[in-house]
């Protein structure tokens, strides 16, 4: 890290003794970013926006917001109703909620799809993993503040999940509860830790981006950077690119939170938690879908819940399972055919997840969850053996293919020192 | 690659919340002053419907959301409000002997539940309990059309179909078997302006009322909007324009 | 073509900065600085007092119950007012006072819009304790009036500052007579 001379002498006289602004000059100015990324590269920055808006809003809701049985609803309701811009700021806080995980998943396809998760950049996917992990258990606990009849039946069938484990199970579901039920107490302490996890999350982003700045962004054909002709500072040219992402991004969030505020929610969470009365129909979050459809999916207690975390346990070895040379699916045509089958079939997951458990939905599940398993620890490591790759491009400035077959060694290149 | 991932996930959004709530409701529906991105509430139409509540409804439904003083947004001044409030008697106290009592509601009080608690509102009512009305338009799906088809769908029960005692047909309820009896047959009520009185409009009025009961902040919500989302959309193209300009010199 | 000199100006960040100057992207900055602004009034704006606040930052009072010589204390706005129906010879000792003399010089018939009725803010203007003197046998100062048993403030029976620390008098509310028998605080 070069020092960089500040024209202000108060910001030089700072930094000499605490180098926030070197820091920040490296981090968010000279960065050199490979200079062909596309506009999936755009949502690593909206996510940290989601995150911030989250956060933000969130604390000003916590100042009028009461976490007791009694009261949580009808807090909720004064905030609709009495509080200055409450209605506004609950809206923003419902929705933005959703946007975080379309961010996510978006952030999250990219990287499969251009092989961002492999060497030398496993780490950097595996914290992302972690975030999202995070982002679950915050969600699911925020929902469940409101206390509405979603709230109270997501609260209980999510707990309950924990008393499929052998043994210990039902004793660690009361402990989870504070209760025979879930109750006040666990109101209390989801209250507690919905606020407390958010800042969890942005201490494993502040280790997401040092990871990310080790060997720089990867991108869309996926070779290292050969040197100062493959690259761009990061400002002005990704800042300003981001900002016109975020005004896109923004402009979505408004229409949703200002024309359709409750789209995305559901209608019985209007309705106060009654713990003598299930709905009819109890279905989480969209953004839950694909995984709850995988837990039903399996007939058997403890192997739904195995194979729910399962899902998520296997992205964590993803880099592993993949050990194709080469990154971006560009220059994967075998994969590449996997790759939209993939997604194709985690959507057909959320649907099957926001259906009825019966009759064709069953079956459907089975298969789609058998599918989702056979891609990663199947066909990835066979793929990484038998694909034939197209020849890579010798640089990002020089995306001329080359005559000859690339090695595939060559995008193992020696990464590049910062 | 970026528009077909987008347009796939737009659609299992749009799609997953569409859940059926059961059973093949019937509803109808009708073109609402308060739809589309610059649709307002009508407060005629909502003086009706709150009396209507009143005069039908308020026998067994609470509305226990509701302040006498949110019915400015019904288009009453502040004496008129006054009145209506002093008409209700809320429980106060307790006073200097510890004892609790009645007093004529203000403005800032909520509306008093016809019942002391759901245990007495199940008891009399035949052991199902009448749904608060504050929310009741937002805690249903399709919430206004399907207030507006529930109140005018008690049909004659088809052949065949057996309706246990207690319980009413209406197609427009999930599973056709209502515990609530047919509240409107017609002339109900009468309207000092002289509006209809047939099922279809006093349902109108009504469904317009708790609409706004349901989402008070709805008219602001949709001024609010519009100027976001025109400041955003010019916020677009100038980013955009800006980004373009930036990156001329990158090839 | 100078396309070398122009990359190497591109990668040696700080130097150089296309657009910095551009009409776009000083509006695209100075759109965002307005939006934040504009975002920022609404979070702000929430710690205010809401709707249901208020809704009861007036009250009514019905003051035909209060005999002479009988203080009654009521809430308004979280704080207790003294409401006090002032004996002829209260009312005699409050006009006689030498305004002069007074750390707060103030006369009883601007302090007391009826001067049977004297109505105070119940908060010492010293510290915000609530004074004694509203009930029959409590210590009411050596003016007797009301007392702040915190610091010593000792108030007349106009609620004045006599003696003691507190720098003003006890402070009267808006209110207005909606009748005879009602007030309107606030």
């Amino acid at each position: 890290m070069s020092a960089h001379e500040f024209k202000s002498p108060v910001v030089r006289w700072i930094d000499h003794r605490l180098p926030v602004f070197s820091m920040l000059h490296h981090t968010a100015h000279e960065y050199p970013t490979p200079k062909n990324l596309n506009y999936m590269w755009n949502f690593g920055s909206l996510a940290g926006l989601s995150l911030a808006i989250m956060i933000v809003t969130g604390i000003v809701l916590a100042m009028s917001y009461t976490a007791h049985v009694d009261y949580a609803f009808l807090s909720v309701e004064r905030i609709m109703r009495d509080v200055n811009h409450g209605w506004l700021i609950r809206y923003i806080h419902m929705n933005t909620a959703s946007f975080f995980f379309i961010v996510i998943y978006l952030h999250m396809f990219r990287g499969l799809y251009y092989g961002s998760y492999k060497a030398p950049r496993e780490l950097l996917w595996i914290l992302g993993v972690v975030i999202f992990l995070l982002m679950m258990a915050t969600a699911f606990m925020g929902y469940v503040l409101p206390w509405g009849q979603m709230s109270f039946w997501g609260a209980t069938v999510i707990t309950n999940l924990f008393s499929a484990i052998p043994l210990v199970g039902d004793s660690i579901v009361t402990l989870l509860w504070g209760g025979f039920s879930v109750d006040n107490a666990t109101l209390n302490r989801f209250f507690s830790l919905h606020y407390l996890m958010p800042f969890l999350i942005a201490g494993v982003v502040v280790l997401h981006i040092v990871a990310l700045h080790r060997f720089g962004s990867n991108n869309p054909i996926g070779i290292d950077s050969t040197g100062p002709q493959d690259t761009i500072s990061f400002h002005p040219y990704y800042t300003i690119k981001d900002v016109f992402g975020i005004a896109v991004f923004l402009l979505l969030l408004a229409v949703v939170v200002f024309f359709f505020p409750n789209a995305m929610g559901h209608p019985d969470n209007y309705i106060p938690a009654n713990p003598l009365q299930t709905p009819a129909h109890i279905v989480p979050e969209w953004y839950f879908l694909p995984f709850y459809a995988i837990l039903r999916a399996v007939p058997d207690k403890l192997g739904g819940v195995l194979l729910m975390f399962g899902a998520i346990a296997v992205l964590f070895i993803l880099p592993w399972l993949d050990k194709s040379p080469v990154r971006s699916a560009r220059f994967r045509p075998v994969f590449r055919i996997f790759f939209w089958l993939f997604l194709v079939n985690a959507i057909a997951l959320g649907y099957l997840g926001g259906k009825p458990a019966e009759g064709v939905y069953v079956i459907l599940s089975r298969i789609a969850t058998a599918w989702y398993f056979v891609h990663f620890l199947i066909i990835l490591p066979l793929l990484s053996v038998f694909e034939t790759t197209k020849p890579l491009p010798k640089s990002i400035a020089e995306p001329v293919l080359t005559g000859f077959s690339s090695a595939p060694e060559k995008a193992f290149a020696a990464p590049r020192r910062l | 690659m970026l528009k077909r991932t987008i347009t796939i996930l737009l659609l299992v959004l749009l799609s997953s919340p569409a859940v059926a709530a059961g059973g093949e409701v019937e509803l109808r529906s009708r073109s609402w002053s308060f739809s589309g991105p610059f649709g307002t509430y009508d407060k005629a139409s909502m003086q009706r419907g709150f009396q209507v509540y009143t005069e039908v409804c308020a026998g067994c439904h609470s509305m226990k959301l509701i302040a006498f003083r949110n019915f400015i947004d019904l288009g009453y001044n502040e004496s008129e409000i006054k009145a209506i409030a002093s008409q209700y008697e809320v429980k106060d106290g307790p006073n200097d002997d510890g004892d609790m009592f009645l007093r004529a509601a203000i403005p800032a009080d909520r509306m008093p539940a016809p019942y002391a608690n759901d245990n007495a509102a199940r008891a009399g009512n035949n052991g199902a309990l009448p749904p608060d009305l504050s929310l009741i338009a937002k805690a249903r799906p399709n919430g206004a059309d399907y207030l507006y088809s529930l109140l005018s769908s008690y049909k004659d029960v088809p052949d065949g179909k057996d309706v246990p005692e207690g319980l009413y047909y209406n197609t427009a309820y999930p599973g056709h078997l209502i515990a609530m009896p047919q509240p409107l047959y017609g002339d109900d009520v009468s309207f000092s302006d002289g509006s209809e009185t047939t099922i279809e409009a006093v349902s109108a009025d009504l469904t317009q009322f708790l609409m706004w009961a349901a989402e008070p902040k709805m008219e602001a919500r949709k001024r609010i909007g519009v100027a976001a989302v025109f400041f955003l959309c010019i916020f677009v193209i100038v980013s955009y324009l800006a980004k373009r300009r930036v990156w001329a010199d990158v090839h | 073509m100078a396309k070398s000199n122009s990359k190497k100006k591109l990668t040696s960040a700080g130097v150089h900065e296309p657009g910095r100057r551009d009409f776009f992207v000083v509006a695209t900055y100075a759109m965002a600085g307005l939006g934040a602004a504009s975002v920022a009034w609404p979070l702000i704006d929430q710690m205010n007092p809401a709707a249901d606040t208020l809704a009861l930052a007036n009250i009514e009072v019905d003051i035909s119950k209060i005999v002479e010589g009988q203080s009654i204390t009521v809430k308004w706005r979280g704080k207790p007012v003294f409401i006090r129906h002032r004996t002829a010879d209260e009312i005699t000792r409050a006009n006689a006072t030498e305004i002069n003399n007074l750390r707060d010089p103030e006369s009883d018939q601007d302090r007391a819009e009826k001067p049977q009725l004297l109505v105070l803010v119940g908060v010492c203007t010293h510290l915000g304790c609530v004074p004694l003197g509203q009930k029959s046998g409590e210590v009411r100062g050596e003016y007797d009036g009301w007392f702040c048993p915190c610091h010593g403030s000792h108030y007349d029976t106009s609620g004045r500052i006599r003696k003691g620390p507190a720098p003003t008098n006890l402070a009267v509310p808006p209110y207005s007579y909606l009748s005879d028998s009602v007030i309107r605080i606030g």
